[in-house]
């Protein structure tokens, strides 16, 4: 694509491309009219592409700084080049291993869970039907429309040492309270169960569109043979839903490096001590350019992070490709 | 579609999920109209021990900062809103059309965005040191203008409008820009009316590029106002580092109650809203999801 584009935007510049430059070749004249016949599409489209080109396409130069020592008074063109230094930190300190592990392991249960949660509700769900059923789909959407910001008040509700409702229950049972701010041990339940809550409504309703694009010939088929409603789940509406649950794992595994922000900083409200079970890539190079951290290091990171996730999403997308060519994202 | 069972346990499964699911809301309401003593004394229920409208008669008694924070939530929400709308219908309609010969390129000159990225920090020092947005309403509004998903929703509705009215407008001798604005615009109006909640309420919501650039007090919405009132409290009750003053200070207002109910008023509009707005959101999604 950025080929293409400065001849766009240079041809649509000029009103009479064509006759300067009529000896050059019979392929340019050809496409120089072609171009004039689509010229007042990519004039529409022109906005947009300049504010891609330099919200999205321009930071991806920046990538370079993986590789730079940064110096905010040398810009990202003038600081020292520096080859694999930011990268060493990778092998030798905790914090590298740590976050990264932290991204994969949590996505990949939010991805599990998730999935899991959703496809129940959503074939239990298919057997409802009417305004009741409404209700439900309404009231398990609603968390999803809410800020992390939020949650995280929502959480400390819950999780605050001395009036935090978690704590009073503990207490009233007898058992030892927990200042949960300051552990580790609880957040690997912790957050995936919050991301489950705020997240569940919108899955299951993704699975119950595909559940209700099932053609009802199938269901009315099943019943003349007298299949329980059980059976037409599991031998009917599961298989059927199958590679829609599969591209959506899939994917969701492409997506793998790329945490969840908001959760992972407003929940565990950004407090240092529980950092080894809530920190990852995201919240670290955050971190690291906001509380003057070591913003080197954070580039390696984010290269590592940009890098992987191109590939995972690719490859991704290559084996749904296989399974089934319409649902590919591309 | 078959008939349904509606099974009785079904049913009381589905009640007892969203009870789980609304709880926590329960749970906060609650807090913000508890008395402030009796929360110290019981902690967080979820009915009030002792019921006060405290918490919320001091929100309002000293609007300012939240007035300001509405202002400023309600300004990004609507520019942001009608300036992404428009761009993402610019941009879709061009894709959507068959006979566009740069259809394929622009397609993926706009979806590579959705795969690759520069990441954080080159987004943060282009924003800060080269386009100089620290600070200011842009800030907010230009990161989430044209997201590549609402273009793709956008596309979804603009496939199904019939290639003969074009090309009817076409023969009359009407020129693409009068075509966009004249019969795509007007006829996507139930497009952009669902994609315009969604694009609103995530503006509404907006709180990451308000952490990364905003740290003026005119220019901070709702929700990062929502972010500096926890982590202060926060910071306060748990650090060793806060000042013993400080938390004396601190202890002689009602905040636990006070806090909560600042979640509520910030907050409390939308979910209002949401549940009428809900059926053209699973509309949307719906598309969405089956495509992509």
């Amino acid at each position: 694509m950025a080929k293409t584009e400065p001849v766009k935007l240079s041809a649509a510049d000029s009103p009479v491309p064509g006759k300067t430059k009529a000896k050059t070749g019979g392929w340019i004249r050809n496409e120089l009219r072609l171009f004039r016949k689509n010229q007042e599409l990519v004039v529409l489209a022109l906005p947009g592409i300049l504010f891609k080109f330099v919200i999205a396409y321009l930071p991806m130069i920046g990538l370079i700084l993986a590789f730079k020592n940064f110096r905010y008074d040398q810009g990202i063109f003038g600081s020292e080049w520096v080859g694999f230094r930011n990268f060493e930190f990778l092998f030798k300190a905790q914090d590298a291993f740590r976050i990264i592990r932290n991204t994969l392991l949590y996505n990949f249960a939010y991805i599990i869970t998730g999935t899991i949660a959703a496809l129940i509700l959503a074939l239990l769900l298919n057997e409802l039907s009417g305004r009741l059923m409404k209700i439900y789909q309404t009231v398990m959407f609603l968390p999803f429309f809410l800020s992390m910001v939020l949650v995280g008040y929502i959480g400390n509700a819950f999780l605050d040492f001395e009036n935090g409702f978690a704590n009073k229950v503990l207490a009233f049972f007898g058992l030892p309270t927990h200042n949960w701010y300051l552990e580790t041990a609880p957040w690997i339940y912790i957050l995936p169960l919050i991301a489950l809550w705020k997240g569940v409504g919108f899955s299951t309703l993704v699975y119950y569109a595909g559940m209700t694009g099932i053609s009802t010939e199938y269901y009315e088929a099943a019943k003349l043979d007298g299949a329980t409603r059980i059976q037409m789940m599991t031998r009917i509406t599961l298989p059927l839903l199958k590679p829609l649950v599969i591209i959506l794992f899939i994917l969701g595994l492409g997506n793998i490096f790329r945490g969840d922000f908001g959760l992972h900083y407003f929940i565990p409200n950004n407090v240092g001590p529980n950092f080894p079970t809530t920190d990852i890539i995201d919240t670290y190079v955050y971190r690291a350019l906001t509380k003057l951290g070591d913003i080197n290091s954070a580039a390696a990171v984010g290269f590592l992070q940009s890098v992987v996730g191109l590939v995972t999403v690719v490859s991704a997308n290559y084996i749904v490709r296989r399974i089934d060519r319409d649902n590919a994202l591309f | 579609m078959t008939a349904k069972s509606n099974n009785v346990f079904i049913n009381a499964f589905f009640i007892v999920v969203c009870v789980l699911i609304v709880a926590p809301f329960i749970l906060v309401i609650s807090i913000s109209l508890s008395s402030e003593d009796s929360l110290y004394e019981y902690g967080y229920q979820f009915i009030p021990k002792v019921w006060s409208g405290e918490a919320y008669r001091i929100v309002f008694e000293k609007p300012d900062t939240i007035l300001r924070g509405y202002g400023v939530t309600v300004m990004i929400t609507i520019i942001g809103t009608i300036l992404s709308l428009l761009l993402t219908a610019l941009m879709a309609y061009p894709i959507s059309r068959r006979d566009f010969r740069y259809n394929r390129p622009l397609t993926f000159y706009v979806f590579f965005t959705m795969l690759f990225n520069g990441g954080l920090i080159p987004f943060y020092i282009l924003m800060t040191q080269y386009l100089h947005l620290k600070n200011s309403l842009a800030a907010l509004i230009i990161p989430a203008l044209m997201s590549p998903f609402n273009i793709m929703i956008m596309k979804g509705f603009l496939d199904k409008i019939s290639p003969e009215i074009i090309e009817s407008a076409k023969i009359d001798g009407a020129r693409e820009y009068r075509i966009f604005f004249r019969i795509i615009l007007p006829l996507s109006t139930p497009a952009l009316a669902t994609l315009g909640l969604f694009i609103a309420f995530g503006y509404w919501n907006e709180w990451y590029n308000a952490l990364l650039f905003i740290d003026n007090d005119k220019y901070i919405p709702l929700q990062l106002l929502l972010v500096r009132i926890l982590s202060q409290a926060e910071f306060l009750a748990n650090s060793p580092m806060a000042q013993v003053s400080d938390k004396l200070q601190f202890a002689q207002f009602p905040t636990l109650s006070v806090r909560m109910a600042m979640a509520i008023v910030a907050s409390g509009p939308m979910l209002i809203v949401f549940p009428f707005f809900q059926k053209y959101f699973v509309k949307g999604i719906t598309v969405g999801s089956l495509k992509g």
